[in-house]
């Protein structure tokens, strides 16, 4: 093993469904390929609390809808060298941002009440506060790359991440696009 | 007396002319668009409301081109070819201005593609691809737009539309029934059946289904398609006017 510094990687997932993810996942034996280059330093797949400054890379799945996601947004640019938009939700918005033509107190409404099956009620404790309208990440910070799909599949996040750790800029729309 | 049913009248003579296009000299009908001398020496140049069979509208600005010599660009589709041209179809420029255009239409209305009848069929989508336009720049406008389902084998999504207006042309040249046409002005311009009326009150719409098939996007579809399923055969545009001696 060479003794190359491993390049440091952070995912968090917004308001998406987690599939960006599972996509990622899905990259299967090459996982461990990855894990001889890549270091995982805050993720939903490990235990990290906390995400380090000065990270190289940063991937965020899902739309910024809630004040919560605002504030990770915020961080992972800060935090983060390079950051990049994974997946449809992240890139345009896509089903979350389904909601943004009705008005807010309708959603909740029909959310809470109108399909609630027991104690039809808002929350009013432990839930983030909704933006008027969900957002793709880079409408809210600063993005370096867009990657979409609805998700999109293990093969082009494995070419996008293979390209930037050979130090190039892969250009997604040869291996993904809206709605794939 | 006798006639001659197989000549034609006094067929007007056209002259060929010669251009470049993309640094290729090309030889030309001096009647053909850039579009057809492009395409027919295999230079191709990204279209969205031209359809071949269908007479040119030049809405989209999809297939502007740079002409040497003139500050402005021009559409591909709706240009003739001149003597000497000197035509660039991919410069930098364009291609931003593209990828522009289409942000454009895509924050127009909904595009969210992943759970669209036509996904994976769409040129709307299929261009943004080709073009690189991996993000919309400008704030998604996030105004509804009415659906119409009122017919029995189609829908309209007004939501999806693009405004290409070929579903109104292909009614009108090839159908000859004048179902559709464009009311309204700006954002608010929509096509619209009849006298907006809902489509399935139109009494001049004969349920053929052109103007379905000819639809670039998600827009009008057939009914009872999920997401992905709805795969249009415009194909027989070109057969139908060509049999029909290009009137
Ligand atoms: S019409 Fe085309 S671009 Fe629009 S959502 Fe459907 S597939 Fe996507
Ligand atoms: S309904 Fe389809 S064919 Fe008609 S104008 Fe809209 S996008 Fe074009």
């Amino acid at each position: 093993m060479s003794g190359a510094p491993k390049i440091t990687l952070a995912t968090a997932w917004l308001d998406g469904c987690s599939g960006c993810h599972m996509s990622f996942l899905d990259l299967d034996e090459r996982l461990i390929e990855l894990a001889e280059k890549v270091t995982i330093v805050y993720s939903p797949i490990v235990d990290t609390k906390e995400l380090p400054a000065g990270t190289d890379v940063g991937i965020l799945e899902g739309s910024v809808s809630t004040e919560e996601d605002l504030h990770k947004a915020r961080m992972f640019r800060e935090r983060c060298k390079f950051l990049i938009s994974l997946g449809d939700c992240a890139v345009s918005g896509n089903v979350p941002s389904m909601r943004n033509t009705y008005d807010l107190d309708d959603v909740f409404d029909r959310a809470f009440i109108e399909n609630a099956q027991a104690q039809p009620q808002r929350p009013s404790e432990s839930l983030p506060t909704l933006l008027d309208t969900a957002i793709p990440i880079h409408h809210a910070v600063a993005v370096d790359l867009f990657v979409q799909g609805c998700p999109p599949p293990a093969d082009a996040i494995w070419f996008v991440l293979t390209e930037l750790l050979a130090g190039r800029t892969p250009d997604p729309t040869q291996v993904t696009r809206f709605g794939a | 007396m006798a006639r001659h049913p197989a000549t034609p009248a006094a067929a007007p003579k056209v002259r060929v002319v010669t251009l470049k296009i993309d640094g290729h000299d090309i030889g030309a009908r001096e009647d053909e668009t850039i579009l057809n001398a492009a395409n027919d020496n295999g230079i191709r140049i990204p279209t969205l409301c031209y359809l071949e069979g269908l007479s040119e509208w030049g809405a989209c600005r999809m297939c502007v081109v740079e002409v040497a010599g003139s500050p402005k660009l021009m559409t591909a589709c709706s240009t003739r070819v001149a003597e000497g041209m000197e035509v660039t179809t991919n410069s930098d420029r364009l291609q931003r201005y593209r990828r522009t255009i289409l942000e454009l239409l895509f924050a127009e209305r909904n595009h969210i593609c992943s759970v669209c009848v036509s996904n994976g069929h769409c040129e709307l989508q299929s261009l943004a691809r080709a073009c690189g336009m991996d993000h919309v720049r400008v704030p998604y406008r996030n105004a509804a737009y009415a659906v119409d389902s009122s017919h029995d084998l189609f829908r309209i999504d007004q939501n999806r539309c693009i405004l290409c207006t070929r579903c109104v042309r292909v009614c009108d040249e090839i159908e000859g029934a004048h179902t559709w046409d464009v009311m309204g002005r700006g954002v608010d311009s929509q096509v619209i059946t009849d006298l907006n009326q809902p489509w399935g009150q139109s009494t001049s719409c004969t349920g053929c289904s052109k103007c379905v098939q000819v639809c670039p996007t998600g827009a009008l579809v057939k009914k009872g398609t999920a997401a992905g399923e709805m795969e249009k055969q415009g194909g027989f545009l070109p057969y139908l006017t060509e049999m029909r001696g290009n009137r």
